[in-house]
């Protein structure tokens, strides 16, 4: 078959024909553009042919076929969504192997013996239908039963509230947010996948903050009225300690510790400075010389004084050359 | 603590939904827009996009004088705008003398660039100049075909991306079903040298063969354009990596209770448990137990009745 030479995307409705070659362009505009089309006839009847033999299911607009999926990958526009983290109660409820189960939607009220809505308005248990709390022995003296009861629940929503916040919080950090909810307090970041709950400043950074503010004033804040309860800013850097000006018994000695403690630790540092040895051999080196032509030149005025030097040399090579005792200064 | 922003109409909430990431994505939208400057052809050129993507096009008018997507700093702005009208596919024109009749063809993921492809233009031949049938003009969204050919597009590196990004524009929504009745047009690329590429638009005709399958005709209706590559920018490895994540193919959910036949089209089956009339929660708002009124109208006719007949008696 021909349509075994072209590759085909059924699932874009694309064809390719890798083996198709221009030999040399066509010289007017028109003729590329009936090639083309030429061959572009040929590839979407390659494509038909195998679309239209899809097994389809008839439509009063249409036969219907379904689509393979498409082998050319192309990218994503947006990251996968990511699975929404547990809440807190779902971990739990986990933990205790607690499952949901449905509740019928209409409960019967004892309190006017009549059906009533689980949850919303005109519900069962409705804190209007009571006209009476029996008293307690445990009942404080002067306490609104009817207050309290209003004051708690008012305290559950309120802790309902703040668990959802949480959960949403945590949702956020694993990137699952619902798509309908915005944390308001964070900016709005450009991608979907990077977000970041904004960090509240602790304490010490915000001391940090008033501490310098309130020393921006020329006195170094000293003469800045302090509100009450406010503690006088903290002082970063060290006190500088200044030693007794007399030399006493204990501390007195103090100064000459301090001092010879310098002194060592300068001489510690420039010990191996002290002697250079390298430079001490080349300097006895550079002396011997000198005084050698300085022998020398004596020598060649009077023999006398020449003769003594070989003697004072041959102090040590007297052993090994006793022959040449007047020829090894010259050698040298 | 933080605050908590949430639709405040079910309208907002419906238009949030819609672009947030999903698991199946819907077909992606183009942004066409342009730079400081644009020549007469590229006008054209934006424009003819724009018709051929109606209905998944967003197009800006205005021009853009930051956005320069090859340089570094140069796409802040065109991430905005993709965010802003939640688009991940945008087509850029610009005209320099360095580089005239510029067309940047890029994609975008999470709203930051993925790759860009930039191509000039020559040899523009507008949609207005072919004349033809125009009961065969394609409808609006419809699904292409796409034919490419040429050695090029998989020897040379350029065109080869070019070829992605092209099918990627021009694909339109990834669908399950098609109906055949709907394939009316076709994009024929054509590979004429190492860095050019003849793109042109046709509508497909369908003729009878006597078979199931028809024969196709093209009827080219343009626009008709060379593309010749320019600067290219592929993907860096990791982000394609993550770009190229699929959902992991579940098995579709078994539909229980639900047969189909061929004569009857489908079935299902329905199990009713026992009504326990005697156990039933009847509430007092159901509209069948209002009884009251319809009541009061019979007293009311009834004692309409005794008053004429006593009339009548006396």
């Amino acid at each position: 078959m021909e349509a075994e030479k072209f590759q085909i995307d059924l699932g874009n409705l694309m064809a390719y024909d890798p083996s198709h070659h221009f030999p040399s362009l066509p010289d007017s505009r028109e003729e590329l553009t009936r090639k083309c089309l030429e061959r572009g006839t040929e590839l979407v009847q390659a494509v038909a042919n195998a679309l239209f033999s899809l097994p389809s299911s008839e439509d009063p607009d249409g036969p219907i076929v379904t689509l393979p999926e498409p082998t050319t990958k192309l990218p994503r526009e947006k990251h996968l969504p990511k699975p929404k983290p547990p809440t807190k109660w779902e971990q739990f409820a986990k933990m205790k192997g607690i499952k949901n189960h449905k509740k019928d939607k209409r409960v019967f009220d004892e309190q006017t013996s009549t059906w009533k809505r689980r949850h919303g308005y005109d519900r069962v248990n409705d804190d209007k239908d009571i006209p009476i709390i029996e008293a307690k022995p445990t009942d404080e003296p002067g306490e609104d039963p009817f207050a309290k009861r209003k004051a708690e629940k008012k305290q559950r929503v309120e802790k309902q509230e703040k668990n959802r916040l949480q959960n949403l919080k945590q949702a956020m950090k694993a990137g699952a947010l619902p798509s309908h909810v915005q944390l308001a307090a964070t900016a709005l970041p450009i991608t979907g996948t990077k977000t970041e709950v904004p960090e509240k400043a602790n304490k010490q950074e915000l001391e940090n903050v008033a501490g310098m503010a309130a020393a921006a004033t020329a006195s170094g804040g000293k003469f800045d009225k302090k509100l009450p309860g406010e503690k006088p800013a903290k002082h970063p850097g060290k006190y500088r300690k200044f030693l007794p000006v007399v030399e006493g018994k204990g501390l007195g000695s103090q100064e000459k510790q301090q001092t010879d403690k310098i002194l060592n630790k300068l001489m510690s540092q420039s010990s191996h400075d002290i002697l250079d040895v390298n430079k001490a051999v080349s300097m006895y080196n550079v002396k011997a010389e000198k005084r050698r032509k300085h022998e020398k030149e004596k020598g060649a005025s009077s023999s006398n004084s020449g003769k003594l030097k070989p003697k004072k040399k041959s102090f040590k090579k007297s052993a090994t050359k006793k022959s040449s005792k007047k020829s090894a200064p010259k050698k040298h | 603590m933080l605050k908590i922003k949430t639709p405040k109409t079910q309208r907002a909430a419906r238009a949030l939904e819609k672009r947030a990431p999903k698991l199946v994505e819907n077909g992606k939208k183009t942004l066409i827009l342009h730079g400081t400057k644009t020549s007469g052809v590229l006008n054209d050129v934006l424009t003819q996009i724009y018709h051929l993507k109606r209905g998944n096009a967003v197009k800006y008018t205005k021009k853009n004088k930051e956005i320069r997507p090859f340089e570094s700093g140069g796409e802040t702005s065109l991430e905005f705008y993709s965010l802003k009208s939640d688009c991940s596919l945008f087509v850029f024109g610009s005209h320099s003398k360095k580089r005239p009749n510029n067309l940047v063809l890029g994609r975008l993921y999470d709203h930051h660039v993925y790759d860009l492809v930039e191509v000039g233009v020559e040899n523009l031949k507008p949609m207005e100049s072919f004349m033809y049938d125009k009961k065969l003009a394609p409808k609006i969204g419809s699904k292409p075909f796409f034919a490419f050919i040429g050695e090029g597009f998989e020897s040379v590196e350029e065109l080869k991306h070019l070829k992605e990004v092209l099918l990627d524009l021009f694909r339109g929504e990834v669908v399950e079903n098609l109906n055949l009745a709907g394939v009316d047009r076709l994009y024929v690329c054509t590979a004429i040298s190492q860095t050019t590429v003849f793109f042109t638009h046709c509508a497909l005709r369908l003729k009878r063969s006597g078979t199931t399958i028809p024969r196709m005709e093209l009827v080219e209706i343009g626009p008709s354009m060379d593309f010749v590559v320019r600067r290219h920018r592929l993907p860096n490895d990791s982000l394609k990596k993550e770009a190229m994540k699929t959902a992991s193919q579940q098995s579709k959910k078994q539909v229980k209770n639900v047969s189909r036949d061929v004569v009857q089209g489908k079935i299902g089956k329905i199990y009713m448990p026992d009504q326990q009339v005697g156990g039933m929660a009847l509430s007092n708002d159901i509209k069948g137990l209002k009884r009251q009124r319809r009541e009061a109208k019979m007293k009311n006719s009834a004692k309409e009745d005794q008053a004429k007949k006593r009339k009548t008696d006396s």
